[in-house]
């Protein structure tokens, strides 16, 4: 590792005890030597002629690149930064209300009102979190008289959020089936490759979206999970599916069901958006619970961000529904060492307002009210939109896709141009691949919408 | 085992699932080689208890702070920052890294108010999950930037260092650093391994309150591992886990950290807010690297956000919010200053007693290091064995390296415990 050098110049040697790297600074913005510069030009220093009180370290991590802005949080950021006054940011899946305001659902704030009054103290959960959320959460998912929690062939561990449960399932994967890969479809929500990259889990896509139809390439799909080793994981999104807001229909789950059986596939579901989809808990975990009944073991990851707008306290869970109780003691070991060296154990705020909601008949039925309103604002926007959008345009594309479509999302088929199109001229905010997020759309904001689609669509390529 | 082959035979051996009359039928499983973790040494330890019926039971396992009742604390500036925020807010994504409120807050108090390198912009910070995410973020950022480097760990550490690097795949080495003859510093190994580690090494540190062992370094002996530091170009990083609950004063604690910074040092940190501020399962801390200049702490930073983003996204709001209105407000930072210093003294005082205690009971063992060690921790010097009889036949419970939290001790057990361990070590 070199040592520092820098050229002599004229900044007199000041007592720099104490203020070792001002020196260094002053001395590189008088731009008498170019100390920050890479390759060659590092080599062209002269060493210190006077003595330095101090010297000041090079970097070890002066190489270190600038990373590539997040696709989708960038978009927030363009759309912070426009003035105009149409602009509206249908880019990252938060919630929002008809006034476009974020939303904190009252059952959350009700339930922190009653954690503030206990008073309860803060000590460390225990590695799998607190134990009442995941009774409530695995409950949630499958139902609390179904067989695999009756039988205890759960294991549920807490984790951060939908990311960090996914991300102890791969590392998880990684450990135990280092010779398995992973299914993801095209496309998916864009963090899961870089979880799976970094927990070190081979990947491939399986077909998903057909851009002719706006809809599910379910021959496609089949194909390519069939193509498959057998014994690998496929990555479904247990309800409306992200970015394109197309979910097979219960005769293609049973469908692809029967190919991972015959392939001896695992099932691994990313449920992040479960009574939000139809407004209904139970109906949106029907892909889940099905393979749960056909026996299969199964990796489930679930995220309160949406459900209850909990986004920012990082809850979920994973969910192994295994063969055994006694296989599943085992796995939610696993899970634990693994999250140890990640963050010893999860965040407690989130956890409590799960299960302080869950827990309490009334607050739980005032939360499936709430979601179902969350729900239906989405369903009222997407009907306002397609409405709009059949009445403007006169070439007679049909745009009832939108209205198959569920969820947070929407891909309206827009390609990359036609979507920066959308941002350029009507200052709309979204992915380059097409997707909005109707969660940050109003009613009063659709008609401006399909001018805009309608004029990026057919005039733009 | 080829997992291939074990895979294939269960494609075909797997039975469908039929729940019928009550009784299920077990079906094959793709997890039947996983085998059962052992138990997390330290957090085995709290489980062991919680089973333990006994009245007398006594807990110095874990490092979480009681009060001398031996309950629970949650600080009173804490109450009311949670107060103030209730209901204020929005639960929005914070940005990948973090607060930024928090993390200026942070650096502060480890960098100093009116530090230069904050001002000049040059330390790249990220919220991080308490202390454990803070330096799995450095490790796993050391992996990918400086994939031929590896880190010395001191002997012994935090258990849960070990697992973080190896998870991370860095190779470990060890130093020096426990003396068990004095129960103090090895002092002459430390710098001789330093000395002896290939220029530019990697080198974790505990700023203050090392744990397990309560020794730290005095500030002449940092000053001389800091030269040697320089001389050697090797790469500082601070766990500090305790500042502010190892003295009672803050500013004390990170003597170390501003002596390297002094010196001229690039360093890392990972902070820490759980005991501090007691905010154990809030999760809340912060990774800083310092940085030659602001462009590149820019850059780093982008970068520990990329690692952060697949492991958690964001990291969650709730600590972090306390941290920033706690110590954004002079009053309730006030109020924080002197309940961690109450609790850093509470502890001292205890340490006191319970050398006090064992010398009364006419120990023939010197326990000395008892008051000389520093923070949570007391490395006793009792055997495994020793451990193991104190918690059979005394209901004490503590990690088998003889580790004692001073803060499960209190003046309703201390008697009892002095007793106890005088007992086992006759």
């Amino acid at each position: 590792m070199a040592s520092l050098a820098f050229s002599s110049t004229s900044a007199s040697p000041v007592a720099l005890r104490g203020r070792p790297n001002k020196l260094a600074i002053g001395v590189a913005q008088s731009g008498a030597c170019h100390v920050s510069a890479r390759g060659s030009d590092r080599k062209a220093r002269l060493f210190i002629t006077r003595a330095v009180a101090v010297e000041k370290k090079v970097s070890r991590f002066e190489d270190v690149a600038m990373a590539p802005p997040d696709p989708i949080l960038g978009v927030s950021e363009a759309f912070r930064a426009c003035t105009n006054e149409s602009k509206l940011n249908l880019g990252v899946g938060a919630y929002r209300t008809e006034d476009l305001q974020p939303y904190v659902l009252n059952v959350v704030k009700k339930a922190e009102k009653l954690m503030l009054e206990k008073g309860e103290n803060k000590e460390y959960l225990p590695i799998e979190g607190l134990a009442a959320f995941n009774k409530a959460t695995a409950e949630l998912l499958l139902g609390a008289d179904n067989h695999s929690i009756q039988s205890q062939r759960v294991a549920t561990v807490q984790g951060l959020s939908g990311t960090g449960s996914l991300r102890l399932a791969a590392a998880f994967i990684n450990r135990y089936c280092p010779n398995s890969k992973v299914l993801i479809s095209s496309p998916t929500w864009g963090n899961h490759k870089n979880i799976f990259n970094d927990a070190g889990v081979p990947w491939s896509e399986y077909r998903y979206y057909d851009p002719k139809t706006v809809g599910l390439d379910f021959e496609g799909m089949i194909a390519d999970i069939k193509a498959a080793p057998s014994g690998s994981f496929i990555l479904l999104h247990g309800c409306a599916h992200n970015p394109t807001g197309i979910d097979p229909t219960p005769e293609q789950w049973t469908q692809i069901a029967d190919v991972l059986e015959e392939k001896g596939h695992t099932p691994f579901f990313d449920v992040a958006y479960q009574g939000f989809a139809s407004g209904s808990l139970d109906e949106d975990a029907f892909s889940v619970r099905l393979f749960v009944e056909r026996g299969f073991e199964v990796f489930v990851a679930q995220s309160y961000s949406k459900n209850l707008g909990l986004y920012s306290e990082r809850i979920g869970a994973i969910n192994v529904i295994c063969s055994s109780s006694d296989v599943a003691n085992r796995v939610k070991s696993q899970l634990k060492r693994l999250a140890r060296p990640m963050y010893s154990n999860p965040p407690v705020h989130g956890a409590r307002i799960v299960a302080n909601v869950v827990g309490d008949p009334n607050l739980f039925s005032e939360w499936k009210a709430e979601m179902e309103e969350m729900a239906g604002r989405i369903k009222n926007v997407r009907k306002r939109l397609y409405d709009n959008l059949s009445q403007k345009d006169k070439s007679g594309k049909d745009w009832s896709f939108i209205l198959r479509q569920i969820g947070m999302f929407s891909y309206t088929g827009l390609n990359t141009s036609q979507s920066e199109n959308m941002t350029n001229k009507w200052h709309m905010y979204m992915t380059k691949d097409g997707r909005i997020s109707l969660a940050g759309l109003s009613l009063a904001k659709c008609d401006y919408l399909a001018d805009a689609i309608i004029d990026s669509y057919h005039n733009v390529n | 085992m080829a997992f291939r082959a074990m895979i294939s035979s269960h494609a075909t051996q797997q039975s469908k699932w039929v729940p019928s009359a009550g009784v299920a039928r077990q079906m094959s499983s793709w997890f039947g080689h996983v085998e059962p973790a052992a138990k997390d040494p330290i957090l085995g330890v709290t489980e062991a208890f919680l089973a333990d019926p006994s009245p007398d039971k006594v807990n110095v396992g874990v490092g979480a702070y009681r009060d001398d009742n031996g309950k629970p604390v949650v600080l009173e500036c804490v109450r009311e920052a949670e107060r103030r925020i209730a209901g204020n807010l929005n639960m929005e994504y914070l940005p990948m890294g973090g607060s930024s409120h928090m993390i200026e807050e942070s650096l502060k108090l480890a960098y100093g108010e009116d530090s230069d390198f904050i001002k000049d912009k040059r330390i790249a910070a990220v919220q991080a999950l308490s202390g454990t995410g803070a330096c799995r973020l450095f490790a796993d950022f050391q992996k990918r930037f400086l994939p031929d480097s590896q880190i010395y760990i001191p002997v012994p550490t935090w258990a849960n260092h070990h697992n973080i690097w190896r998870d991370a795949r860095v190779p470990q080495n060890t130093f020096h650093y426990y003396h068990a003859e004095t129960k103090g510093l090895d002092f002459s190994s430390l710098m001789e391994d330093i000395k002896n580690a290939p220029n530019g090494s990697f080198f974790l540190l505990h700023a203050c309150a090392h744990n397990p062992t309560g020794v730290d370094p005095s500030e002449e002996q940092w000053r001389e591992i800091s030269h040697l530091f320089k001389s050697k170009n090797h790469f500082p990083f601070f766990d500090m886990a305790y500042q502010g609950f190892a003295s009672g004063d803050p500013e004390r604690d990170a003597k170390a950290i501003r002596i390297f910074l002094d010196d001229g040092h690039l360093i890392g940190c990972a902070q820490s807010f759980a005991k501090n501020m007691g905010l154990y399962g809030q999760r809340a801390g912060c990774l800083s690297i310092l940085c030659d200049n602001e462009m590149e702490a820019v850059a780093v930073k982008s970068q520990l956000q990329q690692l952060g983003r697949p492991m958690y996204s964001n990291p969650p709001v709730h600590g972090a919010l306390i941290v920033s209105t706690i110590l954004g407000d002079p009053e309730l930072k006030k109020l924080w200053l002197q309940e961690v210093k109450g609790m850093a003294d509470r502890i001292i005082g205890m340490r006191t007693t319970l050398r006090e205690n064992l010398e009364k009971l006419g120990s023939p063992l010197s326990w000395e290091h008892i008051t000389n060690q520093i923070g949570m921790f007391c490395y006793s010097g009792m055997s495994p064995e020793q451990v193991d009889r104190l918690t059979n036949e005394y209901h004490i419970y503590m990690t088998r390296n003889g580790r004692i939290s001073m803060a499960g001790v209190t003046t309703g057990n201390v008697g009892y415990l002095a007793n106890a361990i005088h007992e086992v070590t006759k």
